[in-house]
Formats: C-alpha cells, sequence, structure tokens
C-alpha cells in the first residue's frame, strides 16, 4: 500500500528514502532559481562588457551623442541614463504621496466597505497588462500634452514639436503603474505596527490624524522605504508603457522633450541592431542589470536595519 | 458489420478527394518541402501574401515565416536557421562578405505620409531635407496652415528609415521628434496629429494619411517603375550562395515569384517587378 509506505509507521528504509528524496527535489527547486541568477549575471557581463571595452567607458557612458548608424557612428548613452534616472525620481516624486496616502486611508480610516472598493480597483490596477498603459497613454496623456505643448511653446523657435511624447507623458504614465506596488506595500507595513501605538497615542490626546502622522507613520518607516525601493525597481524596468508614450528620441530629459529611456533604448532597436550597435544594447542591458542590483542592495540594507532597530 | 460497412465508405471516399487533389495540380507537386523565411518587418505584407498565393502552384511547398527586422533576418540567413533572409535594403559589405547573395525581388515606394487635414499636397527634395533637418518647423513656411510640423520616423536601425536618409542624403543629421518601432504606429501618429510627417511604405498607405507627391511626382507604381519617383528601395531575398545553388523548393520560390502570378502579387501589395 502506497499510503502506508509514506507513513512514518512504515520500514525505516522506505521512510528515509521518502525523504531524502523529498529533500533532493526541494533542493533542485531552489537550486535552479540560483542558476537562473548566476547565468543571466555572467552573460549579461559577457555581452555587456566588449562594447565598453571596445569603444571605451567614457564614449558610451558619459557622451550624449547617440548616433549608432550615421557614418563615424557615436554610441553615448548619457542622455539615456539620465533621462532613467530622472523619469524614475519624478515618477517616485509623484507616485508616493498618493500611493502612501492611499496605504493610510485603506489601514487607518476607511470602513470595511470603502476598504473593500478601493483595494479591489488597487489589485486590478496591479493586473492591467503595462501595453494598456501604453495604449491609454497615447489615446489620453498624449494629445493633452500636445495641446499644452502648443500654448507653451508657440512662438519658441527653439522647441521642438514632439505631439505630445514627451518625457511628462512618460512620468504619469509610471507614476500610476507603480502606485499598486506603493500601496500595497505600505499597507501591509501600516496595518503591521502594533495597536498599542495608537491607542497610547490616542489616550495622550492626540487626535486620530495626529497619531497616524506622528506615530503610525513613523513606525512602518522601514516598510514604507521598502515599498519606495520596489517602486523604484518597477518603474526603471518597465518598457511597454513608455515606448509609446515617450516620443523615443535622445534628448537631454526636459519635460516636453522627446526622451529615451533605458529600457526603450533596448525595445527600439534591438531587432534591427547589427555590430557594435548590437554590443552596446546589451551594455545599456548591463547598465540596467547594475540599477536594479543596486535598488536590491538598498532593499535589502533597509529591511536589515529596520530588523536591527526592532521594527 | 454496419461500422465497418461505413468505416470503409469512409476510406473510399478519403482516397477519392486525395486522388482529386492530386489529379488537378499543374505539375508542380513534386517540388515539396518548407522554406523558411526571416527578415524585414516591412515585407510581411509580401511574404505574407507570397505565402498565401504560392500553395496554388505549388501545393506542396510552405512558407514559414518570422518578421525579426532587415539586419537580424541576414543574420539568420548567415547562421543557418533561415533559407532566405528578407532585407529591405541593400546587403552590406561584411553581409555579402559572409556569403549572402543579394537578389532584388521587387522594388518598394517610400510614401511621405502626412495629415489629411494638411494644405500642403506637394513638397521637394531639398525641402523634405529640410524638414527632417530642423531647418523647416512650421507648415506655413511651405504655404500650408500655421501648424508646427512634428517629425516621425523610425527607429535608427529600420531599413524604411536607412533607405530614407541615404536617398535624401541626410544619414544622421536627422531631428525626430518621435522615433517609433514600427510602420504601423508611425501611420497612426501621423493620422492622430494634425502636423506630423512621417515615412513608410506605400502599401502601407490607407485612408488615414495623405502621400505627398515629391517633386511634382505623385507615388504610384508606374512613377516608382519608371524612376520619376526617387524615394524607393529595394526589397532583397538574400540567399546563401547563388539561387542556382539552393535547394528545390528555396528555387521554387523565386520561381514563383518572377512567374506571371507571382508579379501580380507583387502589384496587389504595392510594389514594383523588377523584371
Amino acid at each position: 500500500m502506497e499510503a502506508k509506505n509514506l507513513s512514518i509507521f512504515s520500514s525505516r528504509k522506505s521512510k528515509s528514502v521518502t525523504e531524502r528524496t523529498a529533500a533532493i527535489i526541494l533542493r533542485i527547486c531552489a537550486i535552479m532559481s540560483i542558476v537562473a541568477v548566476a547565468s543571466i549575471t555572467i552573460y549579461m557581463v559577457i555581452s555587456g562588457t566588449p562594447a565598453l571595452f571596445s569603444q571605451g567607458f567614457a564614449d558610451i557612458l558619459f557622451n550624449p551623442v547617440w548616433n549608432p548608424t550615421g557614418k563615424n557612428p557615436e554610441f553615448g548613452i548619457l542622455y539615456i541614463i539620465i533621462t532613467s534616472i530622472f523619469g524614475v525620481a519624478a515618477a517616485i516624486v509623484i507616485g508616493v504621496p498618493i500611493g502612501l496616502l492611499t496605504a493610510v486611508y485603506l489601514s487607518e480610516i476607511a470602513q470595511p466597505r470603502a476598504r473593500t472598493v478601493v483595494r479591489s480597483a488597487v489589485e486590478l490596477l496591479a493586473g492591467i497588462p503595462s501595453v494598456i498603459y501604453g495604449l491609454l497613454g497615447i489615446l489620453i496623456i498624449n494629445p493633452v500634452m500636445y495641446d499644452i505643448e502648443r500654448a507653451l511653446f508657440a512662438n519658441d523657435p527653439n522647441h521642438q514639436m514632439t505631439g505630445g511624447s514627451n518625457l511628462l507623458s512618460a512620468i504619469l504614465v509610471l507614476a500610476i503603474m507603480i502606485l499598486p506596488t506603493l500601496i500595497n506595500i505600505s499597507q501591509t507595513a501600516l496595518e503591521a505596527v502594533p495597536d498599542n501605538f495608537r491607542k497610547s497615542s490616542l489616550a495622550l490626546g492626540a487626535s486620530k490624524i495626529q497619531t497616524i502622522f506622528k506615530v503610525v507613520i513613523p513606525a512602518a518607516r522601514n516598510g514604507i522605504l521598502s515599498a519606495i525601493v520596489l517602486g523604484v525597481g518597477r518603474a526603471i524596468g518597465e518598457a511597454m508603457a513608455i515606448v509609446l508614450v515617450s516620443g523615443n528620441s535622445v534628448n537631454f530629459p526636459t519635460p516636453f522633450a522627446s526622451v529615451r529611456f533605458l529600457t526603450t533604448g533596448i525595445v527600439t532597436d534591438f531587432a534591427y541592431a547589427t555590430g557594435v550597435h548590437l554590443d552596446v544594447l546589451y551594455t545599456i542591458g548591463l547598465v540596467l542589470f547594475v540599477f536594479i542590483i543596486v535598488i536590491n542592495i538598498v532593499l535589502t540594507k533597509v529591511v536589515k536595519a529596520g530588523v536591527a532597530n526592532g521594527k | 458489420m454496419k461500422k465497418l460497412v461505413s468505416l470503409f465508405l469512409a476510406f473510399v471516399m478519403a482516397v477519392g478527394l486525395v486522388g482529386c487533389g492530386s489529379s488537378s495540380d499543374n505539375g508542380n507537386s513534386s517540388v515539396g518541402g518548407v522554406v523558411k523565411l526571416d527578415g524585414s518587418t516591412s515585407m510581411e505584407k509580401l511574404v505574407g501574401a507570397l505565402s498565401e498565393a504560392m500553395p496554388e502552384a505549388y501545393p506542396n511547398i510552405s512558407l514559414e515565416a518570422q518578421f525579426t527586422g532587415s539586419s537580424s533576418g541576414i543574420k539568420a540567413l548567415i547562421a543557418g536557421t533561415a533559407d532566405i533572409g528578407d532585407a529591405s535594403r541593400n546587403l552590406k559589405d561584411d553581409e555579402i562578405a559572409s556569403g549572402a547573395v543579394e537578389n532584388i525581388v521587387a522594388i518598394d515606394g517610400i510614401a511621405v505620409a502626412v495629415n489629411p487635414n494638411l494644405r500642403v499636397g506637394d513638397i521637394t527634395s531639398e525641402q523634405l531635407a529640410q524638414i527632417y533637418t530642423g531647418e523647416i518647423t512650421n507648415w506655413s513656411q511651405l504655404g500650408g496652415q500655421n501648424e508646427a510640423i512634428v517629425v516621425i520616423g523610425r527607429d535608427s536601425a529600420s531599413g524604411t528609415r536607412g533607405a530614407f536618409e541615404e536617398i535624401l542624403d541626410i544619414e544622421g543629421a536627422c531631428k525626430y521628434a518621435q522615433e517609433i518601432e514600427s510602420t504601423g504606429a508611425v501611420v497612426a501618429k501621423v493620422a492622430s496629429i494634425e502636423g506630423a510627417i512621417g515615412y513608410v511604405s506605400l502599401d502601407m498607405i490607407d485612408d488615414t494619411v495623405k502621400a505627398m507627391s515629391l517633386n511634382g511626382v505623385a507615388p504610384s507604381n508606374e512613377t516608382i517603375a519608371d524612376g520619376s519617383y526617387t524615394l524607393a528601395r529595394p526589397f532583397v531575398m538574400a540567399t546563401m550562395g547563388e539561387i542556382s545553388q539552393q535547394s528545390e523548393a528555396v528555387k521554387a520560390v523565386f520561381d514563383f515569384i518572377a512567374s506571371e502570378d507571382g508579379q501580380k502579387v507583387l502589384e496587389a501589395v504595392g510594389l514594383v517587378g523588377v523584371n
């Protein structure tokens, strides 16, 4: 009987075989992700570094001119890097207050019925494929941006009209896309704050809002920081949505300029690129990969600091 | 017993159908096999139309096509994962050095697409170059309404962009407001932005956009074939080695394109034949 063999009452030998097999299977599963991460790292370094050495670090990383198919090709990705950093930072600046306050509302103030409605909206937001955000950006944000652009730069001969596909559109799309990450993780952090904190604060005469901003949010600080760091990770890796709204020309990231991000740079050129151009796309991938690693290290530090503080 | 009879009848009918199929072909069914194509997204319409039309003449040949871009198609050809590499441009020297042979099957006109509401219908090559290099920034400078020009182009390694910039001699000098990674998206953007200008294959022009005439010549199959419309580029189906060295199935593809039926297919997708 199969069931009997698996039970702890069966013979010691068959028991140890089952246990050992299970342990091996579990171990193989665990190793899979390590193998995946290790091979991706090795692959990114192997394919991303040749261009750095053949073109020179400074000519790629600190050069603003991106002209990969010209007669004298240049592969500067400085503006692309700055765009990614600037765009993600701005999306965070817009997204964090909205996300954090939504989380506060959900965990501290909302009635159960309202909470269910908002929660399902947030979950739906998280499930929408990113290309849909991009399409909505084209249909809604870009035309509005073009109207604003035409009004602002009507008499400016130095401004190139972009038709509304600009950095600001991409920032707005990114800010909306990172909301679910920010809300979900911040809310978990806020709900993990012991109820005694709130009760003590209220008992000392603080109002509900004072309690939230002076006691609960500071106590949940590390969880909120994790949410922000994960939001940064989500935003910097996004490609499909912003490739549709950002215009994709390589320019210095001013709000109404057509810009190219690290991710969209790879997406737009990859199908056609050859030779050094292709190598540089891998280098862009490597830069992106380094950013993600740094973000993860920061996240680990934040969480560790939280544990050390006893929070 | 009833079951056996019906099975037998079904068998007879199946044999009969197969017999019908083989008796109605025109003698090309001896050539068979799968031909793998890979390459230019601009050639998607052409290859799609070919793979629909070919079975009529060659019932046993099927075309397996991917559209990953001109350069990556030639890469696939050289790597041996494709039998034919589609490129919407002439082959580069390093590609020819790797053994790829350039077989031009058709000529594609690049149309300059603008919004239908634009009150400018004709442009010179020089003005077009000036628009794309940022010297002309408003349609009023060309006699149209006071509308800023939104310069739309393709990604820096697209075959259409390469051909467009090369023909106008503005390689690397273009100031794009938007760089789009597909032909269809360029049409969509031009249709939605009033001052926009973009370049696409002539067969991509539909009712939502207007094709401008260049130096007084409207783009059409005739003007592209006789050379009076100057924005045109070759469609190449590259092979490793000459066509005569290819498998029977690959040869059949080129035979079909050269045939009368094949030339009709080219015409149907807005291309101009080279024979």
